[in-house]
C-alpha cells in the first residue's frame, strides 16, 4: 500500500469511527432526556403521559402522608396555583419538608405523580432552581391575570 | 490584624505572580540570562506568601476570629479542630485560594526540578504558570476576597454545611486540586513548547511525568469523593454523574489520552499536534471544571457560589486562556507536521484510536453536562440529563476502549502483521468471553450487560498475565530474580493501571446487576431479611456530638444465625443551622458491603430504615488504587532522572563551551 492510501484509509477509518459515536451520543441523548414542568403546565395537559419527567414547586403544607408500611408517602407538589399528588415509595431526603422547595422525578398515571426519585434542598440557603422557577411562574401568571 | 496581614500577603504574592509571569517571557525573547533568572525566585517568593496568607485564614477559622466574614459563615465555636481547619477550604473564597496555593506548589515543584531544562524554556514554562496564577490570585482579590470583615462581628459562626464535616472531605478537595491544578503544569510545558518552536521528543519527556503525577492526584480525588459520596450520602451510590462529579471527569479523561498520546510522541515523535491540543484541552476542562463548580451555575450540592460576577470572571479567564492557546497553536502548527509514520496496524493506531474514543467520551459528558444549562440560559425550557444518558452513552464507548487498551501492548510500534496479533490473543479472548457468560450464569444474572462486564474484566484480567509472561519469557536464560528486575516501572505502571481497570469493571458490574435494597419500617425488637443477611433493630439512643444532635441506631447484622456486625447508623441534626443529616454505617468486606441507614422517626417510635447489599463495591476503588499506583510507577521510572542527570550535564558543558 502506498504511504498516501494509507494515510486515506487512516483518516477515513478515524472519520467513520467519529461518525459512528456522535451518532450514539446524540441518539442517547434524544433518548434520555428529562423534561421540567410546571405544576400548572401537568394540570392544564401540557405533561406528557407514560414519559418520565420532572415536576418541582413546594410540598403543600399537610400534604405529607404515609401509608401502613411506612415506606410509602403520599404529599402534594404546588406552584402556589396548582396541585399536583405525589406517591413515593422510598427513603425522602434530609431536608424535604412541608412548605420547602423540593423536585419530583417519575411519570403521571390517572392524575397521581408517581415518583421514582425525590430531590430536595442541599442547606438552608439552597432552593432547587427549578422548584423556584415554578413558583416564579405561576406567580407571575397570577400577577397579570389580576392586572 | 492577622486576617489583614494575610491579605497584604495575598497581594504581594499577586504582584510577583506578574512579575513571574511578564519578566522570564521577555527574558526568554531577548534571550537575556539576567531577566530569565528572575522566575525562579519569583515564583518560590510567591509560593512563601500564598502559604503565608493561607494559614492567615486558617488562623481566623482555628481561633474562631468571628469578625471574618468566610470563618462567620463557615465555622462555629463548637466545630472539631479538624473540621475548623478543612472549612477554610469548604467554600467559594477558602477554595480559591487553595487553587491558588496549589498552583505555586506546583510551580515551586517545577522550579526545583527542572535543572536539567533549557533556561529559555524554564523560563517560558514559568512565565505561563505565572500568568495562570496572577489570573487565579486577581480574581480572588478582585471578587472573593477570603478575609472580608463582618464588623461587627457576630457571638457566633453559622458552621460548616455538615455534608463537609467527615474524613473524607478532608483529603477529597486537596487531592482533587493538586490533579486539576496539576494539568497546569503539562499546559505550561506545551505552551512554553509552542512559543520556542521546539516540539520534539524531548519535550514530551520532560512533560510526561508532570502530567503522570497530575494524573495520579486526580485520579486519587475523584476515587475519594465518590467514597464520599457512597458513605456520607446515604443511599449506598458512588457516582451520580452530577455536574461537579462531570467537571472532575471531563479532564480525567482528557489527561488520560494526554498521557497515552505524549508516550507516542516521546517514543516515535508522532502525534505531536494532538498532542499539544490535548495538552491545551485538559487544562482548559480544568478551568471549565472549575468555573461550573464555582459560578453556582449548577444544580448541586457544591454549588455554595451564587454570584454571577464570579462565574463571568472565570468564563472570561477561560475564553482568554483557550484564545490565546489556539491561536498561538494556529500560529506554529506549520512546524507540526511530520514525526515519525506508522503503518493502518501498529500500537500508534491502537493508541490513537482510544484517544479519540476517550476525547468523543470527554465531549458527550461535556454535551450532558452543558446542554442544560444552555437552554435554561436562552429561556428554552428546562430539562434534566441524567445517569441513562451517560450510561447508554459510555458502555458503547469504553467497550473498544478496553478491548483496544489490552491489545495494543501486543502490537509492535510502527508496524505489524494483524492476523499474526490476532491469533496471539485470541485464545485470551475466547477464553474472557466464556468466563463473562459462564460467571453471569453462575451468579444467576445473564443480562446483556452483565455478560459484557465480566467478559471485558476477565480480557483484561487474562491479557495481563498474558502480557507478563510474554514480558518474561524475553529473557529465557537469566533467573526469575534479574528477569522480574529487568522489567521498567513504567511498564510495570502500564500493567498495573491496566489491571485496575479490570478491578474497577468487576465491582462496577458486579454492583450494578446484583445489588439490592429495602427500605423497611421497623419497630425495636423487629426483623427484617435482605440477601441472605437477617437485620434485627435493637432500638435508638441519643449520642449527641460535639455540635449536633444524634438519634444512634443499633441493628444487629447477622447471617445464618451468626452475629457478623452491630451496625450504628445516626440521624443528625447540626445545631447551628438546624440541618438534619444521615450518618450510614457499613459492615465492609472484600466481596460484599452491607450497608444500613436511618430515614425518618414515625409517630408509634418506629423508624424507617434502609438497608443495602453491596457486592464487589469495594473493588471499584481498589482498582482505582491499582490506576494510582500504576501511574506513580510509571512516573518513578528511572529512565527520567538519568536522562535528567545527562541533559544537566550537557547543558553545564554548553556553558562551559560557551564561557
Amino acid at each position: 500500500m502506498k504511504a498516501r492510501s494509507k494515510r486515506l484509509m487512516l483518516v477515513g477509518g478515524g472519520v467513520v469511527l467519529l461518525f459512528a459515536a456522535v451518532a450514539l451520543v446524540l441518539s442517547a441523548f434524544q433518548q434520555n432526556l428529562v423534561f421540567f414542568h410546571t405544576p400548572t403546565e401537568v394540570a392544564e395537559g401540557k405533561a406528557p403521559t407514560g414519559k418520565t419527567f420532572r415536576v418541582g414547586g413546594m410540598v403543600e403544607e399537610g400534604s405529607i402522608k404515609r401509608e401502613a408500611d411506612g415506606v410509602t408517602v403520599r404529599f402534594a407538589i404546588t406552584d402556589t396555583a396548582k396541585i399536583i399528588p405525589v406517591t413515593y415509595k422510598g427513603t425522602l431526603p434530609d431536608l424535604f419538608k412541608e412548605g420547602k422547595g423540593a423536585v419530583v422525578q417519575g411519570k403521571l398515571e390517572n392524575g397521581v405523580f408517581q415518583a421514582t426519585e425525590v430531590l430536595a434542598k442541599h442547606d438552608e440557603n439552597y432552593m432547587p432552581p427549578e422548584a423556584a422557577h415554578a413558583v416564579e411562574q405561576a406567580q407571575k401568571a397570577a400577577t397579570t391575570l389580576s392586572q | 490584624m492577622i486576617p489583614e496581614l494575610g491579605h497584604f500577603a495575598l497581594i504581594l504574592a499577586l504582584v510577583l505572580s506578574l512579575v513571574q509571569a511578564v519578566v522570564p517571557l521577555v527574558g526568554a525573547q531577548r534571550n537575556s540570562m539576567a531577566l530569565m533568572a528572575v522566575g525562579r525566585p519569583a515564583a518560590q517568593g510567591q509560593f512563601f506568601f500564598i502559604v503565608f496568607s493561607y494559614v492567615c485564614l486558617t488562623w481566623a477559622f482555628v481561633t474562631s476570629d468571628f469578625s471574618v466574614q468566610l470563618a462567620a459563615t463557615n465555622s462555629h465555636s463548637e466545630t472539631p479542630i479538624m473540621y475548623k481547619i478543612t472549612g477554610v477550604w469548604g467554600n467559594h473564597e477558602g477554595s480559591l485560594l487553595l487553587w491558588a496555593m496549589s498552583l505555586s506548589l506546583w510551580t515551586v515543584a517545577v522550579t526545583v526540578f527542572s535543572r536539567h531544562l533549557p533556561d529559555a524554556f524554564l523560563a517560558r514554562v514559568l512565565g505561563v504558570l505565572g500568568l495562570v496564577s496572577a489570573g487565579f490570585i486577581s480574581f480572588t482579590l478582585v471578587t472573593s476576597n477570603p478575609f472580608e470583615r463582618l464588623l461587627p462581628a457576630v457571638a457566633d459562626g453559622r458552621d460548616l454545611n455538615p455534608l463537609l464535616q467527615d474524613p473524607g472531605m478532608i483529603i477529597h478537595p486537596p487531592l482533587l486540586y493538586m490533579g486539576y491544578v496539576g494539568f497546569s503544569v503539562a499546559f505550561a510545558f506545551a505552551i512554553a513548547a509552542l512559543m520556542s518552536g521546539r516540539l520534539d521528543a524531548a519535550w514530551a519527556r520532560w512533560s510526561r511525568p508532570w502530567t503522570t503525577i497530575a494524573w495520579v492526584f486526580l485520579t486519587a480525588g475523584i476515587a475519594v469523593g465518590s467514597g464520599w459520596a457512597y458513605y456520607e450520602l446515604g443511599w449506598g451510590g458512588w457516582w451520580f454523574w452530577d455536574p461537579v462529579e462531570n467537571a472532575s471527569f471531563m479532564p480525567w479523561l482528557l489527561g488520560t489520552a494526554l498521557m497515552h498520546s505524549l508516550a507516542v510522541t516521546e517514543k516515535r515523535g508522532a502525534f505531536r499536534s494532538w498532542t499539544v491540543l490535548l495538552a491545551i484541552g485538559a487544562f482548559s476542562l480544568s478551568l471549565l471544571g472549575t468555573f461550573l463548580v464555582r459560578s453556582g451555575v449548577i444544580t448541586s450540592v457544591h454549588a455554595f457560589a451564587t454570584d454571577p460576577k464570579r462565574g463571568l470572571y472565570i468564563l472570561a479567564l477561560l475564553v482568554i486562556v483557550i484564545g490565546a492557546s489556539l491561536l498561538l497553536y494556529a500560529m506554529r502548527a506549520n512546524k507540526l507536521m511530520g514525526g515519525g509514520s506508522f503503518a493502518l496496524v501498529s500500537r500508534e493506531t491502537s493508541l490513537l484510536a482510544n484517544n479519540v474514543l476517550l476525547t468523543v467520551a470527554s465531549a458527550s459528558v461535556l454535551l450532558g453536562t452543558l446542554y442544560p444549562l444552555f437552554l435554561d440560559a436562552l429561556n428554552l425550557g428546562k430539562i434534566s440529563v441524567g445517569p441513562p444518558y451517560f450510561e447508554a452513552v459510555f458502555v458503547p464507548l469504553m467497550t473498544p476502549v478496553v478491548v483496544l487498551m489490552m491489545f495494543g501492548p501486543f502490537l509492535r510500534w510502527k508496524d505489524d502483521d494483524l492476523a499474526a496479533a490476532v491469533r496471539k490473543v485470541a485464545p485470551a479472548f475466547i477464553a474472557s468471553v466464556l468466563i463473562g457468560f459462564g460467571t453471569a450464569w453462575a451468579v444467576d444474572h445473564v443480562t446483556w450487560r452483565t455478560v459484557l462486564g465480566l467478559s471485558l474484566a476477565a480480557w483484561v484480567v487474562l491479557a495481563s498475565i498474558q502480557l507478563l509472561a510474554g514480558r518474561l519469557k524475553e529473557r529465557a536464560g537469566a533467573s526469575a530474580g534479574s528477569r522480574l528486575r529487568s522489567i521498567t516501572a513504567s511498564w510495570w505502571g502500564m500493567w498495573l493501571a491496566h489491571l485496575g481497570i479490570g478491578v474497577f469493571i468487576i465491582g462496577v458490574t458486579m454492583v450494578g446487576s446484583l445489588d439490592q435494597s429495602l427500605d423497611v419500617k421497623m419497630k425495636e425488637g423487629q426483623r427484617a431479611e435482605l440477601a441472605g443477611y437477617s437485620f434485627v433493630f435493637r432500638g435508638a439512643v441519643d449520642a449527641d456530638g460535639p455540635n449536633y444532635d444524634a438519634a444512634r441506631g443499633n441493628i444487629e447484622l447477622s447471617r445464618d444465625g451468626r452475629v457478623l456486625d452491630t451496625l450504628t447508623p445516626e440521624k443528625r441534626v447540626y445545631r447551628a443551622q438546624g440541618m438534619p443529616m444521615t450518618e450510614a454505617s457499613l459492615d465492609i468486606g472484600v466481596f460484599r458491603d452491607v450497608y444500613v441507614s436511618l430515614g425518618e422517626q414515625l409517630e408509634d417510635g418506629a423508624w424507617i430504615v434502609s438497608l443495602y447489599y453491596k457486592p464487589f463495591i469495594s473493588w471499584i476503588w481498589m482498582g482505582c488504587v491499582l490506576m494510582g499506583l500504576g501511574g506513580i510507577f510509571a512516573a518513578a521510572d528511572r529512565r527520567y532522572r538519568r536522562l535528567a542527570a545527562r541533559e544537566a550535564a550537557g547543558a553545564g558543558q554548553r556553558v562551559a563551551a560557551s564561557a
